[in-house]
């Protein structure tokens, strides 16, 4: 690292977490500036958590004391207080350590040429966890900034192992080519010892939570000292902690962490584990990223990974001693699980990891970048956008494209009818851009930054005690009486008072559990492939638990195992309805769209289809009529005019859409006194698109929606790959009755929500119930019947 | 409780059998009729004008449903409930396509502008008649509803606009909400027209507060009306 910074050129430290990194990262500068006095900020340091910022800053300033270095370091967030962000401005500090959001505040002031012009180096900490994101693409531009205002500024970079290294240093490169940078490998810790858990209780056929092992990871607390346990879920959080506590004979210290709990209280349980008070933490991707924790000595992973980095960088939670492996434990919930664990293990020993390819720049980041560059001074389109291309997510970004962005900000971007006389950016003579209004600037700066949050409401006790948010959505289906765990209790819904949920302690009954956003992250690709090679030849040394075995025998005896490369479909009769399996392995994403155009299709073909159900593994149909040309069914125009139509009517390109104009700045989530609940956007942007899509399909931040949704919430990109892989290679079984493999997803129904049904059928299935209700008193509910194998 | 056949949209107000449109117009066969509400044109503009540039094209979508509304109904009267245009201004913010469609619908047509709280005065040289509030037959038309008169006589054959109503119910765990016509067969409530018009809860005191007995929800569908009575509403 030194030598990077001798030679004056961008460096990229790769190294397992534990391996001192962020010192590193900080020696040079620290060297160079006990060497010789500075005058002004010399080394910025970004990191994507507060708190993070806040650890380095106590980290770093203990050294510089003992070393007796006349260094001012300081933290900049969103919590420093108005006098001191101001006397940072004046008299910058010779290190600052701040957050991506608020590099773009101070980015967005007159005087940035005079706090940054003397800056020698910025350091990116876990930058794997900003590339290829929303506020990655804000920090690089952010930092194309930086380099624009201080050229002979250096980058360093920090981060954990990845799958493509190429692509990180690119990324980090002032050049946008990997050339630029420097590579600097931290040497290997010891290989970590990652074990499946074999149960001993009866391995369940579906369900998330690992209910049936949690007394046998109960005994693994009890026998280490310091345990992580992590799930996928908020809802898996909250029912793990619950078990955990009813098992916790011993009164062990166990705490719970996930993103929807009050501050304070998530702010408490770390600062206990940083102390040592803690047996265990039960925590969300909450605590993937952040400080560490050496005394951390088993990592449980409760349900699947979904990838092999993200497992890796949990279990990198563990131990951060490099000369000692790291301990963890994998608790697969059901049986699919134990061949995706089993697929996980593999690729951690094989040190292959997954990630995605890099996607371009958002339009929507792109915008309010556009903005706090005018909020800053005067602009020429063209000095801007080759300072924009500098930056890697948007290197290959179009003049036309840059221009059609630039027009949505001055004008709103309509080709219909011009906003001329509203513009946000006035043009002046010599081509210069400028803020019309310092109202727009207000604006700006209210809302920076790329993280929409879901519109959530927040959970209060009648006595006014917060514990908490949940999501709206979530809210929006409890009627009151209804029972939930939060926060480690349970609670009863009493109603709505403004935006608070009202609740109150609930003595017993059958817990309605949140159902959370967030946290679901689909089956890597990487992932997929291993397990779809597993299950083409289960007995190649996999070590697969009897009872997985003699289920892929029975699955192999009654139809056939899925082939690695083509795609099996089963179909059979069930009850009065006709089932239809496809075992894609492509993410719940792909296959919820997937779920939606089928239906679409066999609606059409007459097979009066009913809904469908998907998980990550496969996806399930009924209808009333059995499809037999699958080659038909599963053809890739489904992606042409079906996918059109279905983007009219779908939430998730809805919620898609919402997000891009709350970043772009067509709607505003925060307005100047008062923050407009998330309520009010969320109306406000359905209303938007409906319009916008009838009246200006073209429109910038359409095309923004689309590029977004082809690799978020509804994954068609992934969908496309596999229709295009599969495509003459599909196996289609008719069976006489379902299958073993089949089994699992069937008995999510019911459980999950069922999609494929638009607004009116909905709301007709509501008034018919209604009828039901009142005409008849005869049984309505239809259980899930036992099934038969 | 008036009718409660729940996909039919056929509605009674005071004795008069009246149809509701899923585009939320509703229409008086007997009198080839259709009442609109709270159209709030040009409201995109209005809030460019204060910096927030959203898309200028609600006028000519308001517009697109009314006039598909007017030809599948075949009415030869309108009567705009109030708030037609989102301010004073409005008016002089339209641009001409969108100004010649309006005239041609209110020189084709017998059409009667109702004045709003937004648009108090609406202007007179865009053909039809300005009033406060008109009757016919059994009916009165006016923009706000209003309160019945404490132990004085009730409001009868009420058709006004003015909240925006909108209701909700849960499907499967699923909150389904969409704007809706609200009465009780004394009066009635429209949804609002308008393509960038929000909407207010029918549990809301201000409409609740206007049928003490309860009220049926008309909720507007893609493609179909849904009725449901207040008790199964959330």
């Amino acid at each position: 690292m030194l030598a990077a910074a001798e030679a004056g050129v961008s460096a990229l430290l790769i190294a397992p977490t534990g391996g001192g990194k962020t010192l590193a990262g900080f020696l040079p500068s620290l060297v160079d500036l006990a060497g010789a006095p500075h005058e002004g900020l010399h080394t910025l340091y970004i990191s994507p958590l507060k708190a993070l910022a806040v650890d380095i800053h106590r980290n770093l300033t203990q050294p510089i004391e003992e070393m007796a270095l006349e260094i001012a370091c300081e933290t900049r967030t969103g919590d420093t207080p108005q006098s001191k962000r101001q006397r940072q401005r004046r008299r910058p500090p010779g290190i600052l350590m701040t957050t991506p959001e608020s590099l773009a505040l101070l980015l967005s002031y007159y005087d940035a040429p005079q706090v940054f012009g003397s800056l020698k180096c910025v350091v990116i900490d876990e930058l794997h966890a900003f590339a290829g994101t929303k506020r990655g693409d804000l920090l690089a531009l952010g930092l194309a900034r930086l380099q624009t205002l201080s050229p002979g500024l250096r980058r360093v970079g920090l981060s954990a192992t990845v799958h493509d290294p190429d692509w990180l240093a690119a990324w980090l490169s002032p050049t946008a080519e990997p050339s630029g940078v420097r590579r600097v490998l931290g040497r290997d810790g010891a290989e970590a010892e990652v074990e499946i858990l074999n149960t001993r209780e009866h391995l369940p056929w579906s369900g998330h939570m690992a209910v049936h092992a949690l007394a046998e990871v109960y005994q693994r607390i009890r026998r280490a000292g310091t345990t992580l346990v992590f799930v996928n879920t908020r809802a898996q959080a909250e029912i793990v902690f619950q078990e955990l506590w009813h098992l916790n004979d011993d009164g062990l210290p166990i705490a719970l962490h996930h993103g929807s709990l009050a501050v304070e209280q998530r702010r408490k349980v770390e600062a206990a584990m940083a102390a040592g008070k803690l047996r265990a933490v039960v925590a969300t991707s909450s605590l993937d990223l952040g400080i560490d924790w050496a005394a951390v000595d088993l990592v449980v992973q409760i349900g699947a990974p979904k990838g092999s980095a993200r497992l890796l960088q949990r279990i990198g939670r563990a131990n951060h001693r490099l000369d000692q492996p790291s301990r963890a434990l994998l608790v697969p919930a059901n049986r699919f699980e134990v061949l995706e664990c089993r697929a996980a293990l593999e690729a951690v020993k094989a040190k292959s990891l997954d990630g995605d390819a890099p996607r371009p720049g958002g339009l929507d980041v792109l915008s309010q970048h556009i903005l706090g560059s005018a909020c800053a001074g005067p602009f020429r389109a063209n000095d801007l956008y080759r300072e924009v291309i500098s930056a890697f997510p948007y290197k290959s970004l179009t003049h036309k494209d840059f221009d059609r962005t630039l027009d949505f900000v001055a004008t709103g971007g309509y080709a219909l009818k011009s906003y001329e006389r509203y513009r946000r950016l006035a043009l002046d003579k010599e081509g210069f851009y400028r803020v019309a209004h310092l109202a727009h600037v207000k604006r700006y700066r209210l809302n920076v930054g790329t993280i929409v949050e879901a519109p959530v409401l927040k959970v209060r006790l009648r006595n006014g005690r917060l514990l908490g948010e949940v999501e709206e959505y979530f809210v929006n289906g409890l009627l009151p009486g209804d029972s939930f765990i939060f926060a480690g209790q349970l609670l009863a819904f009493e109603g709505l008072r403004e935006n608070d949920v009202v609740v109150s302690r609930a003595a017993s009954g059958e817990p309605k559990v949140p159902v959370y956003a967030g946290g679901r992250l689909p089956l890597s690709t990487h992932l997929a492939e291993r397990v779809r090679d597993i299950l083409e030849h289960p007995e190649d040394g996999h070590d697969l638990p009897p009872a997985v075995a003699e289920w892929l025998r029975l699955q192999r005896w009654r139809s056939q195992l899925p082939p690695a490369d083509g795609l099996l479909i089963e179909t059979f009769p069930r009850g009065e309805k006709e089932f239809l399996v496809a075992y894609c392995f492509e993410g719940r994403n792909a296959h919820q769209t997937l779920g939606m155009l089928l239906t679409r299709r066999m609606e059409r073909a007459g097979l009066s289809p009913l809904g469908f159900v998907a998980t990550d593994y496969v996806i399930a149909v009924w209808s009333l009529k059995s499809p037999t040309d699958m080659d038909a069914l599963f053809a890739e125009d489904m992606l042409g005019d079906d996918l059109e139509e279905w983007m009219a009517e779908s939430s998730m390109l809805r919620r898609t859409f919402r997000n891009v104009a709350v970043i772009a700045g067509l709607i505003e989530a925060r307005t100047a006194g008062q923050e407009k609940s998330g309520r009010q956007v969320t109306f406000n942007a359905d209303l938007i698109y409906d319009v916008l899509r009838k009246h200006e399909p073209d429109h910038i931040l359409l095309q923004a929606t689309r590029a977004d949704a082809a690799g978020g919430l509804t994954d068609i990109g992934r969908l496309g790959d596999m229709l295009r892989r599969v495509k003459g290679r599909i196996r289609h079984r008719r069976l006489d009755r379902i299958s073993p493999l089949a089994v699992p997803v069937l008995l999510e129904i019911g459980k999950e929500q069922v999609y494929g049904s638009g607004l009116d059928a909905l709301l007709d299935e509501g008034a018919q119930a209604l009828i039901e209700e009142a005409t008849a008193g005869m049984e309505i509910g239809r259980g899930q019947a036992e099934l038969p194998l | 409780m008036s009718e409660t056949l729940h996909k039919s949209g056929r509605l009674v107000v005071n004795g008069v059998e009246l149809q509701a449109d899923v585009s939320g117009a509703l229409v008086w066969p007997a009198r080839r009729l259709a009442v609109v509400a709270d159209l709030h044109f040009e409201k995109g503009t209005a809030f460019a004008a204060r910096g927030q540039l959203l898309p200028p094209y609600d006028t000519a979508a308001t517009l697109d449903k009314l006039e598909a509304a007017v030809a599948r109904r075949g009415v030869e009267r309108v009567i705009c409930l109030g708030d037609s245009f989102h301010d004073v201004g409005a008016v002089q913010r339209l641009d001409p396509a969108q100004a010649a469609r309006l005239k041609a619908l209110t020189a084709r047509l017998e059409w009667t502008w109702i004045a709003g709280n937004h648009d108090p005065t609406p202007p007179e040289d865009w053909g039809g008649t300005v009033a406060a509030e008109i009757t016919l037959g059994a009916l009165t038309f006016r923009h706000e509803a209003e309160p019945d008169a404490r132990g004085g006589p009730q409001v009868h054959g009420e058709i006004s606009g003015h909240f925006h109503p909108k209701a909700a119910v849960v499907v499967r765990g699923r909150r389904i909400t969409a704007p809706c016509f609200v009465t009780d067969g004394r009066r009635l409530i429209l949804p609002a027209f308008g393509a960038f018009t929000g909407g207010l809860s029918v549990l809301d005191p201000a409409i609740a507060g206007l049928f003490r007995k309860g009220f049926q929800a008309t909720m507007l569908g893609r493609n179909g009306l849904f009725a449901f009575p207040r008790q199964a509403l959330v």
